[in-house]
């Protein structure tokens, strides 16, 4: 602030007389985001704070410009944070031994998570640490998962040095509590790309070795000797396939059947057996060449589906808890001063110091300061609640003004908060997807089956035992439900990439399924409906003059209340005056005199607390006074979002719909006219309640869908059938939830569940498909004609036509409903 | 007819080839990163690139 040059000076003056509203627009030249003003400057480079100006300078020192040349202001504004105190946890040896990943001693490796990441020109930088720091041997990023692993010496530098240097650039690496708990990520995909890799290797050279067998069609062409090697060589092929590749199938089927549930592994199982068994007969005993390549062919199809189905968002995350919320240390206070411990090793009667913007750990008592507590992620309300000291406060909040020091009454494990969240867990045992239609019709699928095979070979045993052993396994073998198992992954599937084109990432495939099924659709008011980030704000009193809006202007500049920076966005740019004898007052208002001018800006209790009562039905109003003179108010009021007025009229006639908010009902005349007169609007609810509501229209059979953003929605996310996070931006945190949800799609819910519904029709249209070649393959299997090459024919091709048909389907009914395929 | 034995087993053998760098390039993480590498590799070395702006 106090880096004042001689032109700065001139534009000021010039700019209050004249015009105080700036034509030319001031873009950071490290981050590209528009500059309050231009009191960061470098040469002709102009920064939006003393953070970009650092890093360029850092950049600069370092020769390392060719990160500007790489993208336009590709930088991120780093958090400005002056003390040590931050990362001092990060020299506890017990949490450094949690994230390093390998460390002998002197070289020691981690990843990060750092969500800043976000273009060409950070993985540049990011990979050449290395020539900021020398200890720095190698550092290697991965984009895709936002991470970045770093090798270093670890005497030269040590973890907090490293983080330091990372966050200094503006890269703040995410590191929180449950990396400390984190077991070591598994990668499943490793394993299911294996599976495939080995069944197609099996089904191309069994394929290979068939032909023969294809081509002579029991004439005499194949040499003997050469069929019995062919065959035998299959057999061995085979194996890995069946035992490595679909062992999962198997045991699927095994824990399925010890649970007493028919799932559908248990016909692919079936199937599987059957035919494997049967060729490893016909091959010993010497009476055929075995369905090996129908066998492969089998498995490696049903893998492709398996993965395709299997897509997921690595970014981001849907199983998020109070652990990956919170930070990992906070600062203590004893005797011997501060020092920065984890936050799981606070215990009752700790004294910790919590700064502003930093989120409060336990539930604890507010010992000094001045607390102006914003619990926005865990009530939704977005205005700072002012504690004084002896009040109580619960874990979760975030501070905003000055440092306050607190009392720890609950240990992190058993605060407010996580028993909140700890409560959820024993709703979520259903979301297995175990229901899912694909199941539930093989219970049925696997009845017929046996039945039919029942009755085959029972009409064949009069005449031929033989014969009546095969037509019962070839029963078995062409009824195996491969076509059924296919059309549920890739219409899923390709529905599931479809609506995440369009910001709507779902957790998995089997959500489309129970979205498809709603009745119930409960809406969270505040950051749901309503757009808090941008609120409507409207001047009531005399008219402004251009010189107040300066002085207002520069003297909210410094405060970091949120509504002080709504009020800042949305008054015209100015050259800010310099202020003295600033005075913040947590959660309630600044005062301060510019040019001799005392001015104060604040809540009606601040303003005027004589007379509060006058204005106390007025909403979230700033209130400004000049000179001591009350000038008027800035009343701020929260627009919906847009489209949401449409969105509601258009579920109102298919779905009941319900309004719960944590808020008061004084945006009540909002949302009135979009909701009609049987849907239920309920205030002032606590996160218990909202979860509780849940449930009890859960028991009333209706099948809820919840859409809710906040850390108070996490229960009632939890609890509901599907639960929709909206979030301004996916990978920052969200609530543990079924789906991730771009703020700005919200308008197309409607349209999203209506495509749900046409997605499970295509899979019973897919199922009806299966059937009809399931038929066909029977009537072969019950004449006891199914040779290897009607089976090496008819499973590939109706499983080929079954997914053709799925995912054409899908794709087209996208198109027709207005998604991007 | 020998030869025809010959030919299979010369080509299960080049065929388990591929397999085996299959299943080495899986394990040694080839898949991981699919996106990372295709910008890495347009990046430029030259460490002392001057600042056009």
């Amino acid at each position: 602030m106090s880096g004042v040059n001689p032109t700065y000076a001139d534009n000021t003056s010039q700019g209050i007389s004249s015009d105080p509203v700036r034509e030319i627009e001031l873009i950071c030249d490290h981050c590209g985001l528009e500059c309050r003003d231009d009191s960061h400057t470098l040469g002709e480079k102009v920064f939006c704070c003393a953070g970009c100006k650092k890093v360029y300078e850092l950049l600069h020192a370092n020769e390392m410009c060719a990160y500007y040349n790489l993208t336009d202001q590709p930088g991120v504004t780093p958090f400005a944070d002056d003390s040590g105190l931050k990362y001092g946890y990060l020299d506890d040896p017990e949490i450094q031994k949690q994230l390093l990943e390998f460390s002998d001693g002197d070289i020691s490796k981690i990843t990060f998570t750092i969500p800043s990441m976000h273009c060409a020109a950070c993985i540049w930088l990011l990979e050449k640490l290395g020539s900021l720091n020398a200890a720095i041997s190698h550092s290697r990023v991965n984009f895709l998962q936002k991470e970045l692993t770093v090798t270093f010496n670890h005497n030269d530098l040590s973890l907090r040095q490293l983080v330091a240097l990372t966050a200094s650039l503006g890269y703040e690496p995410d590191i929180k509590l449950e990396d400390i708990n984190r077991t070591k990520r598994s990668n499943d995909h490793k394993r299911l790309y294996l599976q495939i890799g080995i069944a197609g290797f099996v089904f191309g050279n069994i394929m290979l070795l068939s032909f023969p067998e294809y081509l002579a069609r029991g004439g005499d062409i194949v040499d003997p000797g050469l069929r019995l090697i062919f065959t035998w060589i299959s057999l061995v092929l085979s194996l890995p396939a069946v035992f490595y590749s679909g062992l999962d199938y198997l045991i699927g089927a095994w824990k399925g059947l010890a649970n007493r549930v028919i799932n559908l592994d248990v016909p692919i199982a079936l199937g599987i057996l059957s035919l494997f068994g049967r060729s490893v007969y016909e091959v010993s005993v010497g009476v055929g060449t075995g369905y090996f390549d129908s066998l492969s062919g089998l498995i490696f199809l049903l893998l492709i589906g398996k993965i395709f189905q299997a897509k997921t968002y690595d970014t981001l995350s849907f199983e998020r808890d109070y652990s990956s919320y919170f930070p990992i240390a906070i600062i203590r206070k004893d005797d011997d001063g501060e020092k920065s411990v984890p936050v799981v090793s606070l215990k009752p009667g700790d004294r910790i110091v919590v700064r502003n913007q930093e989120l409060i750990p336990a539930d604890s008592i507010l010992m000094e300061g001045a607390g102006g507590i914003d619990y926005s992620f865990v009530t939704g309300e977005s205005q700072p609640v002012a504690k004084e000291c002896g009040d109580v406060v619960y874990a979760g909040g975030r501070q905003i003004g000055k440092v306050i020091e607190l009392e720890v009454i609950e240990e992190v494990s058993r605060s407010y908060l996580t028993r909140l969240w700890n409560q959820d867990s024993s709703s979520g045992d259903e979301e297995s997807g175990t229901a899912d239609l694909a199941n539930s019709i093989s219970k049925y699928f696997v009845a017929a089956v046996l039945l039919i095979a029942v009755v085959a070979f029972g009409w064949h045993a009069f005449s031929d035992v033989a014969l009546a052993f095969q037509v019962f396994t070839a029963v078995l073998i062409v009824a195996c439900p491969c076509a059924l198992a296919l059309a549920t992954p890739f219409t899923l599937g390709t529905a599931m990439r479809i609506m995440g084109k369009h910001n709507f990432y779902l957790k998995n495939a089997g959500v489309i399924e129970r979205m498809s099924r709603v009745n119930h659709i409960i809406f969270d008011k505040t950051g749901t409906l309503t757009n808090s980030h941008n609120v409507d704000i409207s001047w009531q009193g005399d008219a402004l003059a251009d010189r107040d809006i300066v002085l207002i202007k520069s003297l909210i500049r410094h405060s970091t209340h949120p509504l002080s920076m709504k009020l800042f966005d949305h008054l015209p740019p100015i050259r800010s005056l310099q202020v003295d004898n600033f005075n913040e007052v947590a959660g309630k208002g600044v005062e301060g005199y510019i040019d001799g001018m005392f001015i104060r800006v604040g809540s009606s209790e601040y303003i005027c607390p004589g007379n509060a009562a006058d204005h106390i039905d007025e909403t979230s109003g700033i209130y400004i006074e000049i000179d001591g003179a009350v000038r008027g108010l800035f009343s701020v009021q929260a627009t919906l979002r847009p489209g949401v007025t449409s969105l509601l009229q258009k579920l109102q006639n298919k779905f009941k719909l319900s309004l719960i908010s944590g808020d008061t009902s004084q945006d009540k005349a909002l949302l009135t006219p979009s909701f009609s007169d049987n849907s239920t609007m309920l205030f002032n609810q606590q996160p218990i309640d909202k979860m509780n509501y849940v449930n009890l229209q859960r028991e009333n059979d209706d099948r809820v869908l919840m859409v809710g953003d906040g850390l108070n929605d996490a229960g009632a996310l939890k609890a509901s059938d599907v639960g929709i996070a909206l979030t301004g931006d996916v990978t920052s945190f969200s609530p543990a939830c079924d789906a991730l949800m771009d703020a700005d799609s919200l308008s197309m819910l409607d349209r999203f569940l209506n495509f749900s519904k046409t997605s499970m029709k295509i899979i019973i249209a897919g199922f009806i498909l299966s059937f009809l070649y399931n038929i066909a393959g029977l009537s072969f299997a019950v004449a006891g004609k199914l040779s290897p090459l009607v089976c090496a024919i008819l499973m590939p091709l109706s499983s080929i036509t079954v997914v053709a048909f799925s995912s054409l389907m899908t794709r087209t009914q996208a198109r027709l409903k207005g998604f991007k395929p | 007819m020998m030869i025809i034995i010959l030919l299979i087993g010369a080509s299960l053998v080049v065929s388990s080839g591929f397999l085996l760098a299959f299943i080495w390039a899986v394990k040694t993480g080839q898949y991981d990163d699919r996106y990372t590498p295709s910008v890495r590799m347009l990046l430029d070395d030259t460490e002392n690139t001057i600042d056009s702006k």
